[in-house]
């Protein structure tokens, strides 16, 4: 008999089985369905987040390196990165002036201020300060006006740009172009609004924030000056060719000794996205392995009733061997009545799972991807053939003459 | 070439610690086309007997040939492919599928021959046709009486053609009218060359057989020919009718 033809004759059967016995089959399956359940939720919650995280992410720019104080993610024990020197106008004006392989280079600092216009206030609005690049290394779109001039940043004058939000907070009905607002009571002209441009990870406005010039910030805003070198290398295939530039540019004008490590950090993207997988991996294998539990909790239902389903039938493995079954027939008739039992149960949970998964989506970012789908059915199938082994192997082991002599 | 050959058969079991001698050297041949009774009282060692000659058991010495080929040895894959080439089985309690038809049930045996799906179900329906059931083809075993089904467990033993009928207690189950009918459908299979082994205790079925072997104490007694009882027109009793 060919392994298709009892793969069939077992499907038959195990559908035969489970119409039979609806209430047992349909109370073995809640217990897959539950664990389906928990795990597909908890695969579309990590995937969700996963995919938001990487869409926030690429805001960044993958090809923008970010030459900072600090590595973004320290490796190194913190007391020996405490002392390092801040990074300084004069580093940003070296990579300014040496770096080649670059396409734009800008310096930023980050604050927070009150702003005003007229009666109106906003406070701890995020500002940037920038230079005249910031607007190419940032990929910044402008809805209205312009960005900030190489002479406005040069010769610190009290110009801003407005994030989408705060605009339309201060001049809901006209445009704010030319208007003066003040910044921890220093007057700014409005020179232009950005488009709006979102959420980076689901918690910070990049719209509630007005940009400056770096130059006008650390003369009257900043309590302590450190620039963010950040570069936008242009070409994903020069990126590390432009590290090292930078690097060398920056130990000179920082300094450093010969066989030092560097005082400063080169950031970058792929380096945030790869430490977010890995920390994701683990959160990842944890919740699978918590709510894998659940479907092994089912998965010894299966067992137990797939022995109970033995036992019940012992007659008929008797008959069917007296037959002519070969062990192997009897054994995948039983594997494939588990793993239809758990595949039902599994159909069961992913149904669910969806409706879940579809209802939350407006609260978490939660997906069910079709990986997700596949993982679910064929984990359910799994479990069906591991739980269902063990009676299904006793099954296919009897003797015949015992077996047909049983009552 | 003997259908059967037995020599010097023993079978052993082990019960706990008591060793139970159930047959302690059975030597015998039956040749095709016989229509044998195997009789004895309970312990005898006729039940083991009729294991070993259905291939569902081995013997623990001695030499088994069916059809020339020595079964004594062979493992389960093998013992299962001789079983469903070579013995047709009809039990005591018919052990019909429940919840299955006739035709699935006289199909059953040629699944596990690997018998295409048409071909499965025409021979399956030419089975139950020559048992008297044409019209019964689709009704479950709960459905037929315990007569009809002991019919369709006989399809299901002429299915595959096999070399033996093995009956065990074949009318045990039945009321004496439906027993004979049963009966008198073995004597028509006799006439058509099939071979039948029935086991039994009763001596009014072992009277339809033309041998009958008595076992006792796991030994052959005796082993002597029969002259069967003239039986009505096979004919009659396929359709149903009622049998003296």
């Amino acid at each position: 008999m060919s392994f298709l033809a009892e793969l069939w004759e077992g499907l038959l059967n195990a559908l035969e089985a489970v119409r039979a016995n609806k209430l047992r089959s349909t109370l073995t399956t809640l217990g897959i369905v539950i664990g389906v359940v928990t795990v597909t939720l908890m695969a579309a919650a990590i995937d969700g987040l996963n995919t938001a995280f990487i869409r926030s992410i690429t805001a960044i720019g993958a090809d923008v390196l970010f030459i900072q104080k600090y590595p973004w993610f320290n490796e190194q024990p913190w007391w020996t990165t405490r002392n390092r020197k801040d990074m300084t106008l004069a580093d940003l004006r070296a990579v300014i002036r040496q770096a080649r392989l670059v396409e734009g280079v800008t310096g930023e600092s980050y604050g927070r201020a009150t702003v005003r216009y007229g009666n109106a206030t906003a406070a701890a609005v995020f500002i940037t300060a920038t230079t005249e690049q910031g607007g190419l290394v940032r990929g910044l779109n402008l809805r209205e006006g312009r960005f900030l001039t190489a002479s406005e940043v040069d010769g610190a004058r009290p110009v801003i740009v407005l994030g989408h939000e705060v605009a339309e907070a201060f001049f809901p009905h006209e445009s704010p172009l030319g208007k003066r607002v003040t910044l921890n009571q220093q007057v700014f002209e409005v020179v232009g609004v950005l488009e709006r441009r979102g959420q980076f990870m689901g918690m910070f406005s990049l719209d509630n924030q007005v940009i400056i010039p770096i130059t006008r910030f650390f003369q009257q805003l900043a309590w302590r000056p450190n620039v963010d070198i950040v570069v936008k290398v242009g070409d994903l295939k020069r990126m590390d060719e432009a590290r090292e530039e930078i690097r060398g540019i920056m130990r000179k004008v920082r300094r450093v000794e010969p066989g030092a490590p560097d005082d400063f950090a080169i950031n970058e993207q792929a380096a945030f996205i790869r430490t977010f997988q890995r920390v994701g991996g683990v959160i990842a294998s944890v919740g699978l392995f918590i709510t894998g539990l659940a479907l092994f909790v089912g998965g010894i239902g299966i067992m137990n009733i797939m022995f109970v389903s033995v036992a019940e039938r012992t007659r008929e493995i008797g008959l069917r061997k007296a037959l002519g079954a070969r062990p192997r027939a009897i054994l995948v008739q039983f594997l494939i009545e588990a793993a239809i039992i758990c595949l039902l149960g599994g159909l069961i949970g992913l149904g669910i799972a969806w409706g879940v998964t579809y209802g939350v989506q407006s609260l978490i970012p939660a997906r069910m991807s079709p990986v997700v789908v596949a993982v679910a059915v064929g984990v359910s199938v799994a479990t069906g053939l591991l739980a269902g082994f063990f009676p299904a192997w006793r099954a296919a082991r009897m003797n015949p003459v015992d077996a047909l002599r049983a009552e | 070439m003997s259908l059967i050959r037995l020599t010097d058969i023993t079978r052993r079991y082990q019960m706990g610690a008591e060793t139970v001698h159930a047959l302690r050297g059975v030597s015998l041949v039956i040749e095709r086309g016989e229509y044998v009774a195997i009789m004895g009282p309970s312990g005898s060692g006729k039940s083991t007997l009729m294991n070993l000659l259905g291939c569902l058991d081995t013997p623990t010495s001695g030499r088994y040939e069916l059809n020339g080929t020595d079964v004594s040895e062979m493992d389960d894959n093998e013992l299962a492919e001789i079983r469903n080439r070579e013995i047709g089985f009809i039990f005591q309690s018919f052990n019909l599928l429940a919840r299955a038809t006739a035709l699935r049930n006289v199909e059953l045996p040629m699944v596990y021959a690997g018998v295409p799906g048409h071909e499965r179900r025409e021979n399956a329906l030419q089975a139950l046709e020559k048992v008297g059931l044409a019209d019964r083809v689709t009704h479950q075993p709960n459905e037929l009486s315990g007569g009809q089904r002991q019919r369709v467990a006989v399809a299901r033993a002429l299915v595959n053609n096999p070399s033996i009928l093995l009956a065990d207690e074949p009318t045990g189950n039945l009321d004496s009218r439906t027993g004979a009918e049963i009966l008198s459908l073995f004597d028509q299979l006799s006439r058509q060359g099939n071979t039948i082994i029935v086991v039994t205790h009763e001596e009014k079925v072992a009277r339809h057989t033309r041998r009958i072997i008595r076992i006792f104490d796991g030994l052959i007694a005796s082993d002597e020919p029969n002259t069967p009882l003239t039986e009505p027109a096979p004919t009659a009793m396929a359709q149903g009718a009622p049998v003296p």
